[in-house]
């Protein structure tokens, strides 16, 4: 069931250039957008896609476009939000690598629909080498009059800049990216209002991910309902997931929603099977911030059913047997895996990465990493997983911004259906000598 | 106009009013207590979260239940908001996490603290908090750094509530400090260290909700429920000049803003009259400050002293005696 949208020219040669990428008949939604069609139906267009938010949040793009406010004489703008830190995500970098113009040209169009004469890229830092390969592909465009004053004669002017963010996970938080776009410390704003009605530079704003604005090119060249007729029930189109972890064929791959999810992680089309012939023990299957799901439950639903890779599916059974697609992160682990330590390489994460604004976050993320690392260390006890438990529970919901969810849910799922694995840490603290990820990374720390 | 309901007291507010605001209309049985917030300082609140409520009905147009618990500083109300304060368990709880939260890393040095006695957190902590501590991990701790000659930064028991933050920007004409790092890491500092040094800085020293900035020229002179509280003015050409001295006998130990019953002050006063003035004869004295009761201040508050009943030797001696004799 392979089904290759945004990456069907991903193997032409020289596709990052202006040149092939236009052979291959790139930029003919712009032409399609600019001189046939009005802003809104390109927006009436994207709303029958179904298309969702391939950020993480899944929330449906074209209704976010229409909550956009328009009043008179008030700039617009549309960010893209390139900021891709979550760990196991890495297709959004994957994508503006290889066919950088997918990117522009979806910018160009969205633009159009939303009335945007000023666009940004808002990169992570890390990601420098893809700032180049942007800022080529930019002026290349600009060059080919894509870009500028007049586009096509149109009497549409648009500009585009790249902006590099410097390193931090929480710029991905869209009113953070646009406080950091702004030039200031990167915090979450308190919302409401929210970026449709005052965003950049408190003007109406809308954000999305590099694979949203990337899935507007095909949507507009060929109809909204075409692209409603790929995938399944609500989950439209086609997803991009990152596969990682002890799989035969890590990478990215672009699946048609609605393969099941043990065709992904066995068939030899994706991820292959896992490494060295060992069992599946557990998946995070939309970035580190989904919950953990254990081998059972991410191949069937708690019916009985074979669970999907589709919003709905993934999510079926709430956060009792469910987990979420998120931003399609699939993170894979065999029989080996220590899921304590895992847990605690992500809780260092969110640790490192909370903006420090809010209470419950700034202080509960610290405290369940070092509660963490206690029963990793040979000390914790059995009261110690109930207070992690209780920390997270108390996180959850409590903060400005997703992050505090974000950190909680790995560990309250760790807890839920791991909970026999840290309570025989806890018990046998000789099990831990075993786990030496942990000893290397000890001893890196210590060092 | 909207009505908002709140702990099953309804009150009739302007639109675009906020929950806290309404709250603390009806009066400080339903107010949610505010670390963060405070009500002089534009764009304050959201970030301690103690003030969160669960909100039970949306509006009469929409009566659905908001799914979160939210920040009632930051929420404005809607025409026929049901709001649930203390009578709701689940904000209790949220709350008791956000208390724990606030002092996991606390250096709780209260006994050597300066604020103590009218510190915010003790008082959110005794109210709000549970008397058990669950974390045993070392406490964080910061480079201590010189702000000037006149306050005193103690970061390791700041709770990051911006306000200080805020005062700079909005009350003194350049703000020097601000949040550096990241995280359990923030702190409050100035780049590359500075004197926090204008007209108004000193109101960053009423506006900390704990002791984490303080008043050098009261620093370890008195706990402040030793010291008598007076309103006092004086012609200034900087700020209004209305204040609250602060007696220890015939000392003037320091000079505040005057605070109302939320612990925000009336009206931001400058650097003269809280440093440099610092004699009965800089003032003219209006009378005892009115302190809440439950303060600890007004333990020592002179209008309510009563002098002691004289108790001499002999009188204890008669009644020992007499009971002696009785036998």
């Amino acid at each position: 069931m392979s089904k290759k949208i945004l990456l069907e020219h991903i193997d032409v040669p020289g596709i990052e250039t202006l040149a092939v990428y236009r052979e291959k008949g790139g930029y003919a939604s712009v032409e399609k957008a600019l001189k046939t069609m009005t802003p809104d139906a390109i927006v009436e267009e994207v709303k029958k896609s179904g298309l969702r938010g391939r950020g993480g949040a899944g929330f449906p793009t074209g209704m976010k476009w229409s909550f956009l406010a328009k009043p008179e004489g008030v700039a617009r703008y549309l960010v893209c939000n390139a900021d891709e830190s979550e760990p196991g995500t890495f297709k959004d970098r994957y994508l503006m690598e290889k066919i950088p113009h997918a990117l522009i040209e979806g910018m160009i169009t969205s633009s159009f629909a939303l009335g945007a004469n000023t666009s940004y890229i808002y990169v992570r830092g890390e990601y420098f080498y893809i700032i180049k390969i942007l800022e080529k592909a930019i002026a290349d465009a600009y060059a080919a009059g894509w870009l500028g004053k007049n586009i096509l004669g149109t009497g549409y002017d648009l500009d585009l800049y790249v902006q590099a963010g410097a390193g931090a996970y929480i710029c991905g938080e869209e009113t953070a990216l646009l406080e950091s776009l702004e030039g200031k410390r990167g915090n979450p704003r308190i919302k409401p209002p929210f970026p449709a009605i005052a965003g950049l530079y408190g003007c109406p704003t809308v954000v999305n991910n590099v694979e949203t604005i990337a899935a507007v090119v095909p949507i507009v060249n060929n109809g909204g309902d075409w692209y409603a007729g790929i995938g399944i029930g609500k989950s439209t189109g086609t997803k991009l997931i990152s596969a990682s972890g002890h799989i035969n064929k890590p990478g990215v791959y672009e699946i048609e929603m609605g393969i099941t999810v043990e065709d992904f992680i066995y068939s030899d089309e994706y991820c292959g099977g896992i490494k060295n012939g060992k069992k599946l023990k557990a998946v995070v299957a939309g970035g580190s911030s989904v919950p953990i799901l254990p081998a059972e439950m991410i191949l069937t639903t708690a019916n009985g059913e074979k669970r999907l890779m589709s919003y709905e599916s993934l999510a079926d059974g709430g956060f009792a047997t469910g987990t979420m697609l998120g931003s399609g992160g699939f993170i894979v682990m065999d029989e080996t895996t220590s899921i304590v330590q895992n847990l605690h390489t992500f809780a260092r994460f969110y640790h490192h990465e909370s903006c420090g604004q809010c209470s419950p976050c700034r202080e509960g993320t610290g405290w369940m990493e070092k509660i963490l690392h206690k029963i990793l260390d040979g000390h914790g006890t059995l009261e110690d997983v109930d207070l992690l438990w209780e920390i997270q529970r108390k996180i959850e919901g409590n903060t400005i911004c997703p992050l505090g969810d974000a950190a909680a849910w790995p560990v309250a799922s760790a807890i839920r259906h791991f909970r026999h694995e840290f309570e025989e840490y806890v018990k046998n603290p000789a099990a831990i000598k075993d786990v030496k990820h942990y000893h290397n990374m000890h001893k890196l720390a210590t060092a | 106009m909207a009505k908002v309901t709140i702990d099953g007291q309804t009150i009739e507010v302007a639109d675009g009013t906020t929950i806290l605001q309404a709250a603390r209309m009806i009066g400080p049985e339903v107010a949610p207590p505010t670390m963060c917030y405070y009500s002089k300082l534009k764009t304050s609140g959201g970030y301690c979260r103690t003030c969160l409520v669960e909100v039970s009905k949306g509006s009469e147009k929409d009566p659905r239940p908001m799914p979160k618990l939210v920040a009632s500083c930051r929420t404005t109300i809607m025409d026929g908001m049901e709001v649930k304060n203390m009578t709701s368990d689940k904000v209790i709880d949220a709350r008791k996490g956000v208390v724990e939260f606030l002092l996991l890393n606390h250096p709780l040095d209260c006994p050597v603290c300066d604020q103590a006695g009218e510190c915010q957190l003790q008082d959110l902590g005794y109210e709000h908090g549970s008397a058990k501590t669950r974390t045993d991990f070392e406490r964080r701790t910061f480079d201590k750094i010189d702000i000037g000659n006149k306050i005193q930064l103690h970061m390791t028991r700041c709770i990051l509530c911006y306000r200080c933050v805020k005062t700079a920007e909005q009350i003194t004409d350049g703000r020097v400090h601000g949040v550096l790092n990241r995280g359990d890491a923030s702190e409050i500092s100035t780049y590359i260290e500075q004197a926090i040094d204008n007209d108004f800085s000193g109101n960053v020293i009423d506006v900390c909700p704990v002791g984490a900035l303080t008043d050098k020229t009261f620093r370890f002179k008195s706990r402040v429920w030793f010291t008598k509280p007076v309103d006092a003015h004086r012609d200034c050409d900087k700020c209004s000049g209305k204040t609250v001295v602060w007696y220890k006998g015939e000392d003037v130990l320091r000079v505040t803003g005057r605070k109302d019953q939320w612990g925000e002050v009336e009206e931001f006063i400058c650097n003269t009259c809280r440093f440099d003035k610092k004699k009965t004869s800089d003032w003219t004295i209006e009378g005892p400050r009115a302190i809440s009761h439950q303060s600890v201040i007004s333990a020592n508050h002179y209008t309510k002293m009563v002098k002691p009943r004289e108790l001499t030797l002999n009188n204890i001696k008669t009644i020992a005696l007499t009971e002696g004799e009785n036998k």
